[in-house]
């Protein structure tokens, strides 16, 4: 079932000037439920602009995305935001959580916005945060934990509404090496029993190790595209 | 909803240093502003009960040419009429006749120019407050022959004490110069220097054989029981002489007060708009500094009307908390000052050449503390707009970055 799908994603800067860069340059790739996939490239290959084109961060200047077969460029401003609340769950690199929030406020704060009932908010929190190890840390706030329980705070967050799949960008770039590795195990976890769908992007090897399939881009284009079992050449 | 009003109210208190000193600044705004106010219009309503305890009162009768250039000659016409009038009129607490008469009041040390009021000193007593005002000497009780009592200033002027000499020169009813001694027995000081300097009482009975106005009267001045039955009370008299209120005698005193009120209402808008642009500063500052966190909020889903709720809602707590502090510190000031006064000695001479007294006793009425907190409230609303609107132009992909 695909959940990402991308034609002919152009996202050019400047165009027709001089300094024109174009950092999505002819995508066009699917991503199908459950993969667990990683971009990778060099600095400035165009994987967090093309990471926000699919979340809606970002709009492209041609091209489209489908998302569970909606095209998202033709949502309002409005709609997209609502559209990312219900369908997409984002990691960030620095973490992002509120700090003024503890970490069963932060994880409950999607569904906040969501509205759903007090309840069910504190049923999902505690197995999400369970989940990911963290029951113990209930009322720290940010400020009071380490950079991997934070991320890991914030994998919660994006799971906790139960999304279409989750965009993290850069997710392990502030970790060290333990924090990475649990990180991956919890998503790796919850990806082989959830079927969660993740997408990152990332210049980590351990997160490329780790991935199931594996997109290289090079100057905005897919370079090569590869599946553990599978190797498709863009080149 | 509930989410919405914890974030904000914790996010106030993030940087508990920066938002203290806003609230601070914000309540001492608030505060100096109110205090100037009452201060101002504590010092006008002296100056005005002063000019109506001392010579005023609340209603005077006149002929009705009288006043267009105090010719002595312009006395009541319904003299008897009018006793027996204000003697059934209930709201009356008290009235007293007078005798107003310009002329010279001379010693070896100089002369000046005064006003020279013939009254009933028991009446005179009842309806001003002159003879609670003396510094010295007595309200004729002493003296039985040509008493006079007189002003701090003018008693300065003139090197005059108590059982000094004072001749007294005017024309009387048929223009003819009439010079007069009568001795010091009070000396009095009002909160208005120039009354002080330019008027003396002396007893009817000296006075009206000399004018030549033996039985006539120029003025009756009426005290009510209070400000209120001053309406009433004016209706009631049925008289071919003019009736007028303190206000219509002076109608500077009574258009000072409503002038006063609407400039401190300029004023005390111009500092709250001083205080808006440092509430702007913060909050821009708070925005600019949560670049990354807004962004995050609007990327997971966050409308943005939420988030410009959200900055609305930082703004208003810090209000909400420097508002009461200001309109408390403000009410304890004003309520010690109104009953102790402010000590103004060192400027007293141009205090007391206004009408106001040196010691200043601050006034406020409640009203003005509900209408500045509104005028607070709103104009931290307004100032919210500029950084809401701002948090609202984040681009969430650009703001999540790290730079």
């Amino acid at each position: 079932m695909k959940v990402i799908q991308t034609n002919e994603l152009f996202k050019i800067y400047n165009e027709g000037r001089g300094n024109e860069v174009r950092a999505v340059n002819g995508v066009t790739t699917t991503i199908e439920k459950g993969e667990f996939t990683a971009i990778v490239g060099p600095s400035g290959s165009g994987k967090t602009t093309l990471l926000n084109i699919m979340g809606g961060l970002d709009s492209p200047n041609s091209g489209n995305v489908f998302i569970d077969g909606i095209d998202i460029g033709k949502l309002k401003e409005n709609e997209l935001i609502n559209f990312r609340l219900h369908n997409i769950g984002f990691v960030f690199q620095a973490y992002n959580l509120i700090p003024v929030l503890n970490a069963k406020e932060n994880v409950g704060f999607v569904m906040l916005l969501q509205h759903y009932s007090e309840k069910q908010i504190d049923e999902r929190v505690e197995s999400l945060l369970n989940a990911v190890g963290l029951k113990d840390q209930i009322e720290k706030r940010p400020n009071e934990m380490s950079g991997g329980q934070q991320q890991r705070i914030a994998v919660a967050r994006a799971l906790a509404s139960k999304p279409k799949f989750v965009l993290a960008d850069e997710p392990t770039a502030n970790l060290d090496s333990k924090s990475t590795s649990d990180l991956l195990d919890i998503m790796e976890k919850l990806n082989r029993e959830e079927g969660m769908t993740f997408v990152f992007s990332t210049h980590d090897q351990r997160v490329i190790d780790r991935a199931h399939r594996i997109i290289n881009l090079e100057d905005g284009k897919i370079k090569s595209d590869t599946k553990k079992s599978t190797q498709i050449d863009k080149a | 909803m509930k989410t919405l009003i914890k974030i904000a109210w914790r996010n106030v208190w993030r940087n508990k240093l920066r938002s203290t000193i806003v609230m601070l600044s914000i309540g001492l705004g608030i505060w100096s502003g109110l205090f100037i106010m009452a201060m101002t219009l504590g010092m006008n309503e002296q100056r005005m009960s002063g000019a109506i305890d001392s010579y005023l009162s609340h209603i005077q009768i006149h002929h009705p040419k009288f006043q267009d250039d105090y010719n002595k000659k312009y006395t009541l016409i319904d003299d008897a009429n009018l006793t027996e009038q204000l003697d059934t009129i209930p709201q009356i607490k008290a009235y007293s006749q007078r005798l107003f008469v310009t002329g010279m009041a001379s010693t070896a040390k100089g002369n000046y120019g005064v006003h020279i009021m013939g009254i009933f000193p028991e009446n005179e007593k009842k309806v001003t407050s002159i003879s609670q005002q003396l510094i010295e000497g007595t309200y004729f009780k002493r003296l039985k022959q040509n008493p006079i009592v007189i002003g701090k200033k003018l008693a300065d002027r003139l090197g005059l004490k108590i059982n000094s000499k004072v001749v007294l020169n005017f024309l009387d009813k048929n223009n003819n110069t009439i010079a007069n001694s009568f001795r010091v027995e009070g000396i009095f000081k009002t909160t208005n220097s120039i009354f002080d300097e330019g008027t003396v009482f002396v007893k009817y009975q000296d006075m009206a054989p000399l004018v030549g106005l033996e039985g006539k009267f120029h003025e009756v001045a009426i005290l009510t029981d209070n400000m209120e039955d001053i309406k009433a009370v004016k209706s009631e008299i049925v008289t071919q002489d003019s009736v007028e209120s303190w206000d219509e005698i002076s109608p500077e005193l009574g258009y000072t007060q409503t002038l006063l009120e609407d400039f401190m209402f300029i004023f005390m808008g111009i500092v709250l708009l001083a205080l808006a642009f440092g509430i702007i500063n913060i909050m821009l500052m708070a925005v600019l500094e949560r670049r990354r966190e807004l962004g995050m909020l609007l990327c997971i889903g966050m409308s943005k009307r939420k988030v410009f709720g959200m900055i609305l809602l930082e703004t208003l707590f810090i209000a909400f908390v420097a508002t009461p502090l200001g309109m408390f510190l403000s009410y304890l000031s004003i309520t010690y000052f109104g009953k102790n006064g402010i000590d103004l000695s060192i400027v007293s001479a141009g205090l007391e050449s206004w009408g106001a007294g040196s010691k200043v006793f601050t006034h406020l009425p409640l009203t003005f503390y509900w209408s500045i907190t509104l005028m607070t409230l709103t104009v931290a609303f307004l100032a919210a707009l500029i950084p809401a609107r701002r948090a609202l132009k984040l681009n969430p992909a650009e703001a999540v970055k790290i730079i």
